[in-house]
């Protein structure tokens, strides 16, 4: 099929741009960089995820340590700190971009493109990673001024980040699923609430010995109880291998779940139907 | 034997119980600009959704730049670039970002980005606005910066869906002659639905007339004017038009009659020379002509005799309104 596009081009000698597919990295790439860029432009998305757990680390060490360090070999701003990390990156998302791109219709306009439909979700997620990692660092600075040292020192900061980040992805595969599927930014707003049970029913604020009743049952079965043990044996206890793998498997539980999820709702979307 | 940029056979789409395409059969040659007409919920979009990828047809066949649409979506995206309805771009992205982001998902490297964009930003004379966000932008510039982004990767066939609705008289008049320089300068293929006669008219080398979902008639304009002869007799009556229509119909040399609310609209050869005898057979009838007009046949006239329906009622209702 060849177009007379010889009849009279705007400037005969220029070289002719052709199409192809940019292949998978490229577009991950292309499509993270864009998700990046749109985060300074949106900072009432972010802000929050900068107070809150500056918030929660002050107002649980201001009201509970005295209490909680009757609890004998209880550093309490230590057994904070992975609170505060996970509150900076627990749905920490630019799922609420892809949604407005859903409704906007912007996202037809990239799938009009030959890009890589699984990019279409993972530019996003590589955004998220870069952003949960920026979010941490204050927490860690503010860590280290009111005097938690690591154990495990600096590369167990490394692995804590770490940790951190691949939890963030894991959890936030739920928001994008929600986005993906409805295409409705009421509904991924919505999903903020299984923020709630997260990470609160788990030890939060007292150590899980501490806890009672109910709560004693219900954070057993919370992948982040044992995120949150691990994180904390790593700044508490050094490198203890079954704390780090529980809190792998937790994520790996969470991920289990989250990730095949956003996949499905993923091929729902672009799929022709 | 001419090279077609868009073919399809007995292309059709349904949701559920709704059948939104009925078995087109289309043959949009290489280098023209396609004009699909019809009024809102006519089936364009879905028939323009089907022919860009995103949308699987029912049953059919369709082949966009000699490639499958069903079985090829990928070769298919390469070769063609689209703007779809209302200018879906990212608010937060600027201009220049969101043309770079395009030509990158096409496989551009950042040289060729660098000139089409260099090339594009004159075509749609957008000034230093690509610098802003999109979200800045006016309705129309919106529009150009859409056109601009599916030429990055300089494709052969380019869909507009409805690239001026919404728009005012002046913004819809540039992205016009846009439209007309893609055309004669890129020689890209146009293929663009619109609901408006005048844009039909204005940009088609071809129109083809869709409603409820299929092709009602299909040509150039001028030719589909053309059948319709040479002189249309407007007669807006009070009363029944029904009756009007018997009033009148018995003249000799009358070609046709269509009836549209009080409106008739009556086809003859030689206007001039029966207007008054369209006049008089309605005083005869003792019917009240509250207009009486001679013009040339347009588009709606040639909407009207096929589907029977005009298309544009809500521009007619509100020049009503005015009188």
């Amino acid at each position: 099929m060849s177009a007379p596009r010889n009849s009279a081009p705007i400037a005969p000698e220029r070289r002719a741009v052709t199409a192809r597919r940019a292949g998978f990295v490229r577009d991950v790439i292309s499509l993270g960089g864009r998700a990046l860029r749109s985060i300074p432009r949106d900072p009432e998305s972010i802000i929050p995820a900068l107070i809150v757990p500056v918030f929660f680390f002050a107002v649980n060490v201001g009201a509970l340590q005295d209490v909680a360090e009757a609890i004998p070999g209880l550093d309490y701003k230590a057994f904070q700190l992975p609170v505060a990390i996970i509150f900076a990156v627990t749905g920490v998302t630019r799922a609420n971009i892809l949604v407005l791109d859903i409704q906007g219709g912007y996202f037809d306009r990239l799938a009009l493109t030959p890009v890589n439909r699984l990019a279409m979700l993972l530019g996003f997620m590589v955004a998220d990673l870069v952003l949960v990692m920026s979010l941490s660092i204050p927490v860690i600075v503010l860590g280290t001024i009111v005097g938690v040292r690591f154990e495990t020192g600096i590369l167990g900061i490394f692995a804590f980040l770490g940790i951190a980040g691949i939890w963030a992805l894991a959890y936030n595969a739920f928001p994008y699923a929600v986005a993906l599927k409805t295409g409705n930014p009421a509904a991924v707003n919505s999903s903020f609430l299984l923020f709630l049970p997260v990470t609160f029913l788990t030890t939060v604020f007292v150590p899980e010995e501490a806890l009672t009743g109910w709560m004693s049952l219900v954070v057993k079965f919370n992948p982040v109880t044992y995120l949150l043990q691990g994180m904390r044996s790593l700044i508490s206890d050094g490198w203890v291998a079954s704390d780090l793998l529980a809190a792998l498997a937790g994520i790996g539980a969470v991920a289990a779940l989250s990730v095949p999820l956003a996949m499905w709702s993923l091929k729902g979307r672009v799929r022709r139907k | 034997m001419p090279d077609y940029a868009v073919v399809t056979e007995k292309l059709r789409r349904s949701f559920d119980d709704l059948v939104a395409v009925d078995g087109i059969d289309l043959q949009v040659r290489a280098g023209e600009i396609y004009g699909f007409l019809g009024p809102n919920g006519a089936g364009k979009s879905t028939a323009v959704r089907m022919l860009t990828t995103l949308l699987m047809p029912t049953s059919g066949t369709a082949f966009v730049a000699g490639r499958d649409v069903i079985r090829e979506p990928v070769e298919v995206r390469l070769r063609i670039g689209a703007a779809l309805q209302d200018a879906a771009l990212d608010p937060k992205q600027t201009g220049r970002e969101l043309l770079r982001l395009q030509g990158r998902l096409y496989g551009l490297s950042g040289r060729d980005i660098d000139m089409r964009i260099g090339e594009l930003e004159s075509l749609i004379e957008i000034g230093d606005a690509i610098k802003r966000q999109v979200g800045t932008y006016s309705g129309g510039m919106k529009r150009r910066l859409d056109l601009a982004a599916s030429l990055m990767h300089n494709p052969e066939v380019l869909f507009l869906d409805e690239p001026t609705t919404g728009l005012d008289p002046i913004s819809r008049s540039r992205i016009w002659d846009e439209v007309r320089r893609i055309n004669r300068e890129l020689g890209v293929t146009i293929f663009l639905t619109t609901q408006y006669l005048e844009e039909a008219d204005a940009l088609a080398d071809r129109i083809g007339i869709i409603t409820h979902g299929k092709l009602a008639i299909e040509g150039a304009p001028a030719e589909l004017k053309r059948q319709l002869g040479s002189d249309v007799i407007v007669a807006r009556v009070d009363g029944d038009a029904q009756d009007a229509k018997r009033a009148v119909e018995s003249i000799e040399a009358i070609e046709a009659v269509d009836v549209y609310d009080e409106e008739l609209s009556i086809r003859v050869a030689n206007g001039a020379g029966f207007i008054s005898a369209v006049a008089l057979a309605l005083n005869e009838s003792s019917i009240r002509v509250r207009e009486l007009t001679l013009r040339t046949p347009t588009l709606d006239d040639v909407f009207l005799s096929v589907t029977g329906g005009r298309l544009q009622r809500e521009e007619a209702a509100s020049e009503e309104a005015e009188r």
